[in-house]
């Protein structure tokens, strides 16, 4: 239920704010101790109430990315970077809405009639790229937007096909809807249930987090990327849409323990949960700023496959989260720490 | 199978279609009220009727070669009449209007000559002493089709020219078997459409129809390699959606499909990226035909061994004759 | 007329396929028009008749079509393969959002690779439409039960307004055209004209200046004005002959365009105080004036043209102020001319 309101919220690294707002809301009333630190995490604990007691982190990171203003040229349109990892070729023709007053924004193309032999057909660079939010000249602009100001892409949610979902921002939203729902829960360990800023340039909040926290063991619950689509062979799908909770052996920031893995499958497989294993080793997430922390800390990652990772058309299958959240649920019940 | 054979093995390509059009009069003159040939090589054909006008249309021309230039030596160099791919014609007999037989070959003069072929780089070899023995034989000017034997696989047949000579089939057979029809029909035998529609531009403007039905060949997307659209030999009757040079009439496509579906027709939908058909000439007559096209699903087009479904063939004469029995416009 | 342009912008409507959205532009023309009419190519015509019966007919023409894509097959996951009507720039297809329209509208998502999983070769060679299908999330028997090859398919989008009287959304070449006719008929509207006028929003521009070729032989006029668009500047339009959004409407000179027309629609501009710029075209206009000069007898053609940046993408951007001067020319244009000028000049007899 949070999931449609968390991706329609506009919160980049750097700028969390607005998602941190709403999951405060969400958890005040049902966490014991929450704390905001000054890279913009935010923490909430669920007191054991023991002696002692052992201490279990849960993550999802708040931000998406997004696009940067690093310039607006004389005829008033806005140069920007990328915050995260964004592909070009997806940025062509699409809306965004810019800084904090949301002004819409358009990312046009050099129309094709306009395009020489060579230029067809060939990848596009980003300092190609700019955004048209129609101002008449750098002064327009500068009334409505400024330097460092962020770009969100305008996406709606959208439900389609079979359990299949659309939004922006489901990398990490997703995740972090998935521990909202864990809010209501008590273990006899302290829970720490930790809502990152800045993965998406670096891990940056989890870094920091990991340090405070110093956990007996982390769970990490992300999205990660997945080729199950047109024109690739099953090689190459690395994940599969639809195939249940994605485990990692491993990806290019950890190597997962294979007894925490053996573990969760064994979870998993008791409570007849969908699980699959990611076919290819690649991509980053905060388990690897959390893993290395405080002399190693036993972390695992649960992820969701998605498509079109990191567009404004992103794409998770509704089963696979909801393996998910059944998971990482079942797993607090039974870790043994 | 007889006629069609008969109709491939002749040799007309564009701008000398007397001969087969002389073929197809004999075949249809007693079942017709009006026949005749226009300025343009066209055979129209006329079946008096009330209601509006439609016009069938299939064109008699195949893709062929123009001898262009006698070498000393009795080689003959030439053009292109429609679509001739280099790679197809290499090694390629070929018979003239008159008769005469060659073999298409290749200039090697150029080093890396088959990476790049081009037709200026081919010629044809009648077997001539000379150019003064060639010259007995053919003029420059004259006109010759590629060589390909009609083959009856069983439920599929290979031939040159089924481009377009099976359509011109299928007319005929329409024009014999149908038994009622409710308008005023004009059964176009077209001349050079592979020339660019040439033959049906004018015919359009003639009859000026209201309604128009095109047969042409199309391609498949069912031989190995990247599957390239979703025709296929034996899944029926090609209603086309589009090509290059015409998107089919809305009401045309809903009259045809829910033609085929009230008579068990089997049909497909297709999608052509590229090429065009004489319907492309006629929609844009005047003030506009509604017009669509059936097509007859075609392995290795503009090939000397061009391949179609007999089922499929079926499957067109059948709709056709459902559709002029329905009649247009009612 | 704004709404009316963005509600235009946002619905469906290929070459080929404008009857999905022609009805609403019947229902607009039918405020202005003494009859309003389809031909058989699926043109909309609308007719203000002059009081002479045998007065001779002046065209204004846009086109409602836009560019999109068709079914070409359904592979054997569920997913879409198409093909492009119009000139569709592949760089707009990646994580586009479509409707596909089978037997129902279903809502789909351009399929693309994944870059945290592309060589960085792979990466930088640009897409290409052979690598691309149309993801519904449904299995193929599914989607084989609702869609066709055939079927056609196009961009969802939401036009939205920019700052400084911009809009942006798919389709405003040509509908901003359409909607600018329809502001000139509004001007127009009490004012008798001594010709027989003829409103054309026609069909399948985009695949070869289709409609036109049909609308005009049926409309039979003596002068026509066609209204298209224009490159509009943008950071990169680079040596390109383009025209800054917000300076007015485009008028066109060369062969392809009537000399007299041209001069007429200047000098109505000067007196009305209209902006505008002029664009010198040495040959094909690559609008509807091409075909339109050559129908029937010959008929004196004007082009006018609204700049539009990022021309054949869903996020095609204009001036408002650009639509309105574009509506303001044609209407004083009309009202200054005189068809007489041009029927058929007699030198001896």
């Amino acid at each position: 239920m949070y999931l449609k309101e968390l991706t329609s919220l506009r919160g980049v690294p750097g700028y969390e704010a607005p998602v941190r707002e709403y999951i405060f809301e969400k958890i005040k009333d049902k966490c014991d101790e929450i704390y905001r630190d000054n890279i913009g995490n935010l923490i909430a604990v669920n007191r054991s109430g023991k002696e002692n007691a052992k201490k279990v982190m849960v993550c999802a990171h708040m931000d998406e990315v997004a696009l940067f203003v690093t310039k607006i040229t004389e005829e008033g349109f806005l140069k920007f970077d990328t915050l995260g990892g964004i592909d070009t070729s997806v940025l062509v023709s699409k809306k965004v809405l810019v800084g904090d007053m949301a002004i819409p924004g358009v990312i046009g193309a050099k129309a094709i009639h306009l395009q020489k032999k060579g230029e067809r057909g060939k990848g596009i660079e980003i300092e190609e790229l700019y955004i048209d939010i129609g101002a008449k000249d750098k002064k327009e602009a500068e009334k409505k937007v400024q330097l460092g100001d962020y770009a969100t892409f305008d996406s709606e949610y959208t439900e389609f096909g079979n359990g299949f979902i659309k939004a922006k921002a489901l990398d990490d939203r997703l995740g972090c809807a998935a521990l909202l729902e864990l809010a209501d829960c008590r273990y006899d360990f302290d829970l720490y249930l930790v809502f990152t800023a800045q993965e998406e340039t670096g891990l940056r909040g989890a870094t920091v987090a990991a340090k405070r926290v110093n956990p007996d063991f982390a769970i990490v619950l992300e999205t990660t990327a997945c080729n199950d689509t047109f024109g690739y062979l099953e090689k190459d799908y690395s994940t599969i849409c639809g195939g249940g909770v994605v485990l990692l052996f491993a990806d290019m920031r950890t190597y997962y323990s294979k007894e925490i893995l053996k573990d969760v499958e064994r979870v998993a497989k008791k409570y007849n949960i969908p699980y699959q294993f990611k076919k290819t080793v690649s991509g980053g997430n905060d388990a690897g700023a959390i893993h290395l922390s405080c002399g190693g800390i036993k972390t695992i990652t649960m992820s969701v496959a998605t498509k079109y990772i990191h567009s404004p058309s992103s794409v998770i299958n509704k089963n696979d989260f909801e393996a998910q959240k059944m998971l990482v649920q079942k797993y607090l019940q039974e870790v043994k720490l | 199978m007889e006629l069609l054979k008969k109709l491939t093995q002749i040799t007309s390509p564009s701008g000398n279609e007397n001969a087969v059009c002389d073929f197809i009069e004999n075949e249809i003159k007693d079942y017709v009220d009006e026949i005749y040939r226009d300025n343009l090589g066209n055979l129209i054909a006329h079946k008096k009727g009330s209601g509006a006008r439609v016009m069938f249309d299939a064109h008699t021309d195949e893709i062929g070669i123009l001898a262009t230039f006698i070498e000393d030596n009795g080689y003959i160099r030439f053009a292109n009449l429609g679509g001739v791919s280099p790679y197809n014609a290499l090694y390629q007999r070929v018979k003239f209007t008159n008769g005469t037989d060659g073999v298409v070959t290749v200039d090697a003069s150029r080093d890396d000559i088959m990476k790049n072929l081009k037709l200026s780089d081919l010629y044809i070899d009648i077997g001539a002493k000379d150019k003064e023995d060639a010259e007995k034989k053919v003029s420059i000017g004259d006109a010759a089709a590629f060589c390909g034997e009609f083959c009856d696989l069983g439920d599929k047949v290979v031939s040159k020219a089924l481009d377009d000579r099976v359509a011109c089939y299928c007319l005929i057979r329409i024009i014999k078997e149908m038994k009622s029809q409710k308008n005023d029909l004009y059964f176009v035998f077209a001349s050079s459409e592979e020339l660019g529609l040439r033959g049906a531009k004018a015919a359009a403007v003639s009859v000026n129809p209201e309604y128009a039905v095109a047969l042409d060949v199309t391609a498949t997307g069912d031989t190995l390699g990247k599957r390239k659209m979703a025709v296929r030999l034996g899944d029926g009757a090609a209603i086309k959606i589009k090509d290059n040079s015409i998107l089919c009439h809305p009401y045309i496509k809903q009259f045809m499909i829910e033609t085929c579906k009230k008579y068990d027709i089997p049909y497909q939908t297709e999608v052509l990226e590229f090429g065009g058909t004489d319907a492309g000439a006629i929609h844009l007559s005047g003030a506009g035909v509604a017009t669509g096209a059936i097509s007859i699903p075609t392995r290795y087009i503009h090939s000397p061994c061009e391949m179609a479904d007999k089922g499929d063939i079926e499957a067109v004469i059948n709709l056709s004759i459902k559709l002029i029995e329905e009649g247009f416009g009612e | 007329m704004i709404k009316n342009l963005m509600e235009l912008s946002n619905a469906g409507g290929i070459s080929g396929f404008e009857y999905t959205v022609t009805p609403f532009i019947e229902k607009l023309l039918k405020k202005y028009c003494d009859e309003v009419n389809k031909d058989i190519s699926g043109n909309v015509i609308g007719y203000i008749y002059a009081e002479d019966k045998n007065a001779p007919t002046v065209m204004i023409e846009a086109h409602t079509d836009g560019i999109g894509l068709m079914v070409k097959d359904i592979d054997e996951r569920g997913y879409i393969t198409f093909v492009t009507i119009g000139g569709v720039d592949p760089r707009i297809l990646p994580a586009a959002e479509v409707v596909v329209c089978g037997k129902r509208e279903i809502y789909g998502i351009i399929a693309t690779a994944s870059p945290h999983l592309m060589a960085a070769d792979e990466r930088n060679a640009g897409v290409k439409i052979e690598n691309m299908a149309v993801d519904v999330g449904m299995t193929h028997d599914e989607v084989k039960e609702i869609v066709t090859p055939g079927d056609m398919i196009y961009f969802k989008t939401d036009a939205v307004k920019l700052l400084d009287k911009k809009l942006s959304g798919k389709y405003l070449d040509d509908r901003a055209g359409v909607i600018s006719l329809l502001m000139a008929l509004r001007e127009l509207k009490g004012k008798k004209l001594p010709f027989n006028l003829a409103v054309v929003c026609a069909v399948q521009e985009e695949v070869g200046l289709r409609g036109a070729v049909t609308a005009s032989f049926g409309a039979d006029p003596i002068c026509a004005i066609v209204v298209d668009v224009c490159h509009g500047t943008t950071p990169d339009s680079g040596s390109a002959t383009t025209f800054k959004l917000g300076t007015g409407t485009v008028i066109t000179c060369g062969p392809n365009i009537d000399r007299r027309m041209f001069e007429i629609a200047k000098k109505t501009a000067e007196e009305n105080k209209i902006k505008y710029s002029i664009e010198a075209e040495s040959g094909h206009t690559g609008t509807d004036a091409w075909v339109v000069q050559t129908t029937r007898l010959g008929v004196a053609t004007l082009l006018l043209s609204i700049p539009l940046r990022y021309m054949h993408t869903t996020v095609e951007t204009l001036s408002m102020k650009d639509v309105e001067a574009t509506a303001k020319l044609i209407a004083n244009t009309l009202l200054n001319l005189n068809t007489e000028e041009f029927s058929l000049c007699t030198l001896k007899n």
